[in-house]
């Protein structure tokens, strides 16, 4: 349990903030019950420092010995042609940033079947050093093949930063990995900086009602993860290429104990995908059917954008789950993102809060989304966007 | 065939609110729930055992309150529970929790299927599914929506980008779950919690799973909570309100003027 120090002043300040209920006020001084869960939400409220979170003993491990900021690229197939994963360069520019600030090395550590039309666009965003492994057993994710080349990479270089996409082949790997190297890793970080020695990895926490700032300080390589449009993307080194180390690491039997047995990909008629699409239009309880959605599509299509969805609509069976923007679903970054009667759950509003503009429909004027937006419109989707699908393809004519 | 699901009780996040004057969270009166991922677990965990008679034990970590979890999910239809509760436990990240619950798996000895689900709705790491499979040093399919036992394997339907993909492992395996495609709620039933009051349930310390105490409670997670803040404020935008018509009027006002449409 967190430690009160007789210090305490009583002023009950901690007993709101800690999500669990452990906090309460007992003549006048605040006392902890068994709930406490040693989050540590309550320490950095109290005015008087009287607070702690119980000490631990010191790390083992060397950890001045670890140097470099790596960033696992994760290649994708589109249209027959591999290319690196946009996020991966957003991952290399906020990579790039740190690694200068640290005044060390930025590497890229690219896995799979064929990586060297990939190189250039990795060494123009900024990366000194890459890493590749490649071969016919690296062309498909998996877990164990991509784990064990990763752990012998760690161990043999020694970074002391790993950044990894927070996407499905991100979020599988990396904690397999954090478990074998008995390493820290904060999921889905939306900042990223340097305090001292440590990287300071900054995460929505309790539904994205709370922001926490996660540190690693006796555990290296600091290892963190985050979703894609979380950060910006920008060319450092157009022209220059890094240096390309190429890495031979034999696939474990390990590796053929899970298969693949078959693809399957949705029917791509909803013009582009969601996490790249420049404009999105989603819907949330407010479009009340599935046949309603198809007032949105017309419009996503006539703007050239995706249709997204949130939870609610995701969980009524109106869109499959893989329209969902949210916390559970996927982080969008787009140009223009119209919210269609959508409350506003923050689990939603974390998810596209980065938008450039918000535009909110909804009949409730009281709704959470209007906090976000840059424009509302208090009033009913149904009869407003169906005049509104009729002026975008009057304006194409 | 022993499947074992790892299930977690959570404040419902989608309940918590912010006081919007003190910027510190409003917890009273948010519920205790069975974190919906792991629901979603036992449903497919309880599909299997329909099919192959497998025995059904729910596995969860917490401090004495998460028995009713573990009750629901005896309700439901699951066989054994089994609790880890102990001040040793207290302030684990994902690295320690997935050490402790693997330390108990392995206790509980013959395992086929580990289930979890994707992940927690009070953290939404994803990252104990994981960590338990590498501590049982078993393979793992992660984020899936459709899982069954065939001929001594388990196939899963795993979500991708764009689509999904159908994999096969080896058994011993472990599956996260998200929600299922074909999923239907199910409540316990008035027999089924009457039932659960007589299935079996054990409470286990850490010295009883033989856990190493360096790996378990703040010493044994890597990561610290450094600082805990209010997220950003956002500047008010322009609100507007009228007739259908002329709301639509604006709308497209608005989508020239940030040139979407011409």
């Amino acid at each position: 349990m967190i430690k009160i120090l007789p210090n305490c002043i009583g002023c009950g300040k901690c007993v709101p903030v800690c999500p669990f209920g452990a906090l309460s006020l007992e003549n006048r001084k605040a006392v902890v019950n068994s709930a406490c869960t040693l989050c540590g939400a309550c320490v950095s409220v109290c005015p008087v420092k009287a607070l702690q979170m119980p000490q631990t003993a010191a790390a083992s491990a060397d950890i001045s010995s670890y140097k470099g900021v790596w960033v696992f690229v994760e290649v994708i197939e589109e249209k027959g042609a591999l290319k690196n994963r946009p996020v991966s360069l957003e991952l290399l520019t906020k990579g790039r940033e740190l690694a200068t600030e640290l005044k060390e090395e930025l590497c890229a550590v690219i896995i799979g079947g064929n990586n060297s039309a990939l190189y250039a666009e990795l060494s123009a965003y900024g990366a000194d050093k890459i890493y590749s492994v490649e071969g016919p057993a690296y062309t498909d994710y998996n877990t164990a093949a991509y784990a064990n080349a990763m752990i012998a990479l760690i161990n043999k270089y020694k970074p002391s930063i790993v950044l990894y996409p927070s996407t499905y082949t991100g979020r599988d790997l990396a904690p397999r990995i954090a478990a074998q190297i008995h390493v820290g890793l904060t999921a889905d970080c939306t900042g990223l900086s340097i305090k001292g020695q440590n990287l300071v990895q900054t995460r929505p926490a309790f539904g994205g009602n709370i922001m926490a700032d996660i540190l690693c300080p006796g555990h290296r390589p600091q290892m963190a993860t985050v979703r894609p449009n979380v950060m910006g993307r920008k060319v450092v080194s157009a022209g220059k290429m890094a240096q390309v180390i190429m890495e031979v690491v034999p696939v474990t039997a390990e590796a053929g104990k899970v298969r693949i047995i078959s693809k399957e990909m949705e029917a791509t008629a909803e013009v582009e995908k969601l996490d790249e699409a420049q404009i999105i239009i989603s819907g949330g309880r407010g479009l009340k059917t599935a046949e309603n959605f198809n007032l949105l599509n017309a419009i996503a299509t006539e703007l050239g954008g995706a249709v997204g969805a949130s939870r609610a609509a995701i969980d009524a069976g109106w869109k499959p789950k893989n329209h969902q923007v949210g916390q559970s679903g996927v982080t969008v970054k787009p140009k223009l993102y119209m919210a269609c009667g959508i409350s506003g759950a923050v689990q939603h509003i974390v998810g596209m809060e980065n938008s450039e503009v918000i535009i909110a429909i909804n009949k409730d004027g009281s709704a959470p989304i209007f906090n976000v937006c840059k424009y509302g419109i208090v009033g009913d989707l149904h009869q407003i966007l169906p005049k509104v699908l009729e002026a975008i393809k009057d304006s194409k004519k | 065939m022993n499947i074992i699901v790892c299930i977690k009780q959570v404040p419902d996040s989608t309940r918590v609110k912010v006081d919007p004057k003190t910027s510190t969270l409003v917890r009273a009166g948010v519920p205790s729930i069975l974190n919906p991922y792991d629901h979603f677990a036992l449903s497919q965990a309880l599909k299997l055992k329909a099919k192959t008679g497998a025995t059904v034990t729910v596995l969860s970590m917490g401090p004495n309150q998460a028995q009713s979890v573990i009750r629901l999910a005896l309700g439901l239809g699951a066989d054994k529970g089994i609790l880890l509760s102990d001040r040793a436990f207290a302030g684990s990240d994902t690295w320690a929790t997935s050490y402790a619950l693997a330390t108990a798996i392995k206790k509980i000895g013959s395992h086929d299927l580990i289930m979890c689900g994707q992940m927690a709705i009070d953290g939404d790491t994803a990252q104990t599914g994981p960590g338990i499979a590498f501590h049982l040093g078993i393979p793992q399919i992660t984020f899936c929506d459709g899982v069954d036992i065939s001929a001594g394997k388990v196939i899963a339907r795993k979500i991708i980008d764009g689509g999904h993909q159908v994999m096969e492992a080896d058994l011993p395996a472990l599956i996260t779950m998200t929600m299922p495609f074909d999923y239907v709620a199910v409540y316990p039933s008035f027999m089924g919690s009457f039932n659960a009051q007589k299935k079996p349930t054990e409470t286990w310390t850490a010295a009883q799973i033989g856990a190493d105490p360096k790996k378990l409670g703040l010493e044994g997670s890597p990561t610290r909570v450094d600082r805990i803040f209010p997220p950003p404020a956002r500047p008010k935008g322009d609100i507007f309100s009228g007739s259908p018509a002329e709301l639509a009027d604006k709308l497209i006002e608005i989508l020239k003027k940030e040139s979407i449409i011409k």
